[in-house]
């Protein structure tokens, strides 16, 4: 039973009644980011949680330093880790932790625990058993943030439900070939260097050289079939060096990717003017699509690939780069062949524009291989 | 509510980048107490001994009742946490040992759960009436949800089982809320000076209600007088420095709260008064205490707890000047709790964000309670003479 003087303190309490919370009860941070079979994550975890669990203050003065926290790391994984389970469509994932760095919520210190589970296979629903303090605390609560494809879910962990299931609303396969579609286009819309490189190709093709000038081309058609093998030959060239970096078989430092891109634009507009490749121009949309193709690369790899979908990126980010181009020359065709026998056109646009193209595009080769700061494009 | 809802996905964010210390002197975290505190030692070999046995009642109940003084003088949450484990093996029986019941009835409370805990405390007293404990506790929940009649009753439960003061003090603050606040100050005063002797953590507590009633009154000197005389007694006590810390901010006096609360702000009650203090005074410091606070109110949240939106709501309406979102929690909070500083939140976001109905139910508990205050009624006057 409990002695007249507690029960006289207990009842004061009971008059004061402190109604609201002056801190933060206990709470833990768990981040887990789905890619394919592989979940990783942080985990934060209250530095006074684990003390009272599992005693960090070793000189016991009230304080807890880096040295302290540091030699309790692996106590604190093994012990943390044994009381989170994670699986995938109902198989156990095997989890590992990393190195513990620390963080500070407005509560105090925590240590940061990386976390990486391995699920054998993509899963479709994730099931998280959460235990860590439910015998000492029930009150402690785990909040997850579960990151799937750039969807986030949040959820409540803890004893008053120690096991849920969170469906991962992956985006359907079709849906994220679409973005990789929309990423092209909008790639090859402002990528300034591959539209002018395009451009000086096609600015001849509504044209025939004869010697010692050029012709209007004589259909429609004949145009047509140039710009045909021309786009056809870049498409072809960029998909090839675009595929084999971002799989990894060849990588090549961007600088000079980028430098080699300025260089071809310039090299394909002083064409126009000076003529000297005019029969085979695909040839040389084939070659330079070559390099083009790894300034693509570097964008894809921006965009952080999930890995169980990368032929399914090439794919998308390719036929993007693909209808982004049709879509330029579907309004440059039709224009150009149109003003095709005017001087305008032979003089203004062929001659003048492919000079201001080369000169533009030497200013960013002067850029790229020096690394200086020219323009402000 | 959505907007309530909104900034609990940005606080996820709210954790700086994770780091490295750069030495291992390095301190990282200062505990509430060290190991060698007495307070600290008397849990530590409770808790061993729990272990040992821990379907031991006595024991649980003792170390229950060891967390729960930490909770009363620190205010932290965590040991409400740590006495419900204490009480594991009885926390989901449905019908405990009296005793049990009482324990589990006080921590429920904690969290609002005060239907729950109202059931625990009137089973335990069906067993035993004369337990003065759960009669404290019946009390103190019927004042907080507005029943009167309960709390009188429980009031009465009380006499003999505690201190004159006491049982006094608790009619009085049922009193002071009825209708018959100068009857309730006046006996106050009498126990308090016949009772010169009795022990200062209950003096510090009838003090406090008196002032309250005393500043209800308009006797602002008085009631002054009386808050000092309440500090005057050295013990600390986060509901006293609130309270005359609210006192302050009422007669305009902000720069005092902040010498009164300096270094105070690990708590989010005086965090509060801090801020609101801050913002009236312009304050350079006010942005880093509202992010604060923000961050808090967001991390409860968070987790699902809604015990504080009384506080949020006067933090929305004071210091971010969102009386919209004030007056969702402070309704909110109102269905809940039903004290004085519960309607005066409401009446005052209502009136902000221009929705007079809004503050319909805080302006029936006005007529129900009888209830005797200056600045209420100056709200309800204006709240009526709104448009």
């Amino acid at each position: 039973m409990i002695g007249a003087a507690l029960r006289r303190a207990a009842l004061l309490l009971a008059l004061a009644m402190p109604s609201a919370q002056a801190h933060k009860p206990s709470d833990s941070y768990l981040r887990l980011s789905v890619d394919g079979a592989t979940v990783t994550g942080e985990w934060d975890i209250a530095l006074r949680d684990l003390d009272f669990e599992i005693g960090l203050d070793a000189d016991g003065n009230g304080e807890i330093t880096w040295g302290e926290l540091r030699a309790r790391h692996a106590d604190i994984a093994a012990y943390a880790m044994a009381r989170l389970r994670i699986a995938g469509d109902g198989a156990d994932c095997k989890i590992s932790s990393g190195e513990q760095l620390v963080d500070n919520h407005t509560d105090g210190a925590y240590t940061v625990l990386p976390l990486r589970a391995e699920c054998g296979a993509a899963p479709t629903e994730l099931t998280l058993a959460y235990t860590l303090f439910a015998s000492t605390d029930p009150q402690h609560r785990g909040l997850l943030r579960l990151d799937v494809q750039g969807a986030t879910q949040t959820g409540v962990l803890g004893p008053q439900a120690p096991q849920q299931r969170f469906a991962l609303r992956q985006p359907s396969r079709w849906v994220q070939f679409a973005d990789y579609v929309r990423e092209g286009v909008w790639h090859i819309w402002i990528g300034f260097d591959h539209i002018l490189f395009l451009l000086a190709l096609l600015l001849p093709a509504v044209l025939v050289w004869r010697r010692p000038h050029w012709e209007a081309a004589r259909s429609f058609g004949a145009a047509g079939w140039d710009v045909a093998k021309i786009v056809t030959a870049f498409t072809v060239a960029h998909s090839i060096t675009l595929s084999l970096a971002t799989l990894g078989i060849v990588s090549l430092p961007s600088r000079g990717v980028e430098a080699t891109i300025a260089a071809s634009v310039v090299l394909a507009a002083l064409n126009n003017v000076f003529a000297v490749f005019h029969g085979r121009r695909w040839t040389v949309a084939f070659v330079f699509g070559l390099v083009h193709g790894f300034g693509f690369a570097s964008v894809l790899a921006d965009l952080q690939l999930p890995k169980g979908s990368l032929l399914l990126a090439l794919v998308g980010f390719n036929v993007g780069v693909e209808l982004g181009q049709l879509a330029i020359v579907a309004v440059f065709l039709p224009i150009a062949y149109a003003l095709r026998r005017t001087a305008f056109y032979r003089r203004g646009v062929l001659v003048g524009g492919s000079m201001l193209i080369a000169l533009i595009a030497a200013l960013w080769f002067a850029e790229r291989a020096f690394n200086l700061e020219l323009m402000r494009f | 509510m959505a907007l309530v809802l909104m900034g609990a996905q940005v606080a996820f964010c709210a954790g700086a980048v994770p780091y490295r210390p750069e030495a291992d002197q390095q301190v990282l975290e200062t505990l509430p107490a060290r190991a060698a505190d007495p307070r600290m030692r008397e849990i530590r070999e409770s808790r061993a001994a729990l272990a040992r046995s821990p379907r031991d009642l006595d024991l649980a109940l003792r170390l229950a009742r060891l967390y729960y003084a930490e909770v009363a003088a620190e205010g932290d949450p965590r040991y409400i946490g740590y006495a419900q484990a204490a009480l594991g093996p009885w926390w989901d029986e449905p019908a405990p040992p009296p005793a049990a019941r009482v324990m589990r009835a006080i921590l429920r409370q904690f969290n609002h759960g005060f239907d729950a805990a109202n059931a625990d405390l009137d089973a335990a007293l069906q067993a035993d009436p004369r337990n003065g404990e759960a009669w404290a506790w019946r009390a103190a929940i019927a004042m907080v949800q507005a029943d009167y009649t309960q709390a009188r009753r429980a009031c009465l439960g009380l006499q003999s089982l505690a201190s004159t003061l006491i049982e006094t003090a608790c009619l009085a603050q049922v009193d002071g809320t009825t209708g018959r606040a100068p009857a309730a100050a006046a006996s106050l005063r009498a126990a308090l000076a016949a009772a010169s002797t009795s022990a200062p953590a209950e003096r510090l507590w009838a003090l406090t209600r008196l002032a309250e009633i005393e500043e209800r009154l308009g006797e602002h000197a008085v009631a002054e007088a009386t808050f000092r005389r309440a500090l005057d007694l050295g013990l600390t006590d986060g509901y006293l420095l609130a309270a005359y810390s609210d006192f302050l901010l009422d007669r305009g006096r902000a720069r005092e709260v902040l010498a009164l609360l300096k270094d105070k702000g690990r708590s989010d009650l005086l965090l509060l008064r801090l801020a609101l203090a801050a913002k009236s005074l312009g304050d350079p410091v006010l942005p880093a205490w509202a992010a604060e606070l923000a961050a808090r109110f967001d991390a409860a949240r968070l987790r699902g707890d809604s015990v504080h939106e009384k506080e949020e709501a006067r933090f929305a309406l004071g210091v971010q000047g969102q009386p919209a979102r004030a007056l969702v929690l402070a309704q909110r909070n109102f269905a809940v709790q039903r004290e004085p500083a519960d309607a005066r939140v409401l009446l005052e976001a209502a009136f902000a964000a221009g929705q007079p109905a809004a503050a319909a139910p805080a302006l029936k508990w006005m007529a129900d309670s009888g209830i005797e205050s200056q600045v209420l009624r100056g709200l309800e006057r204006r709240l009526k003479g709104a448009p």
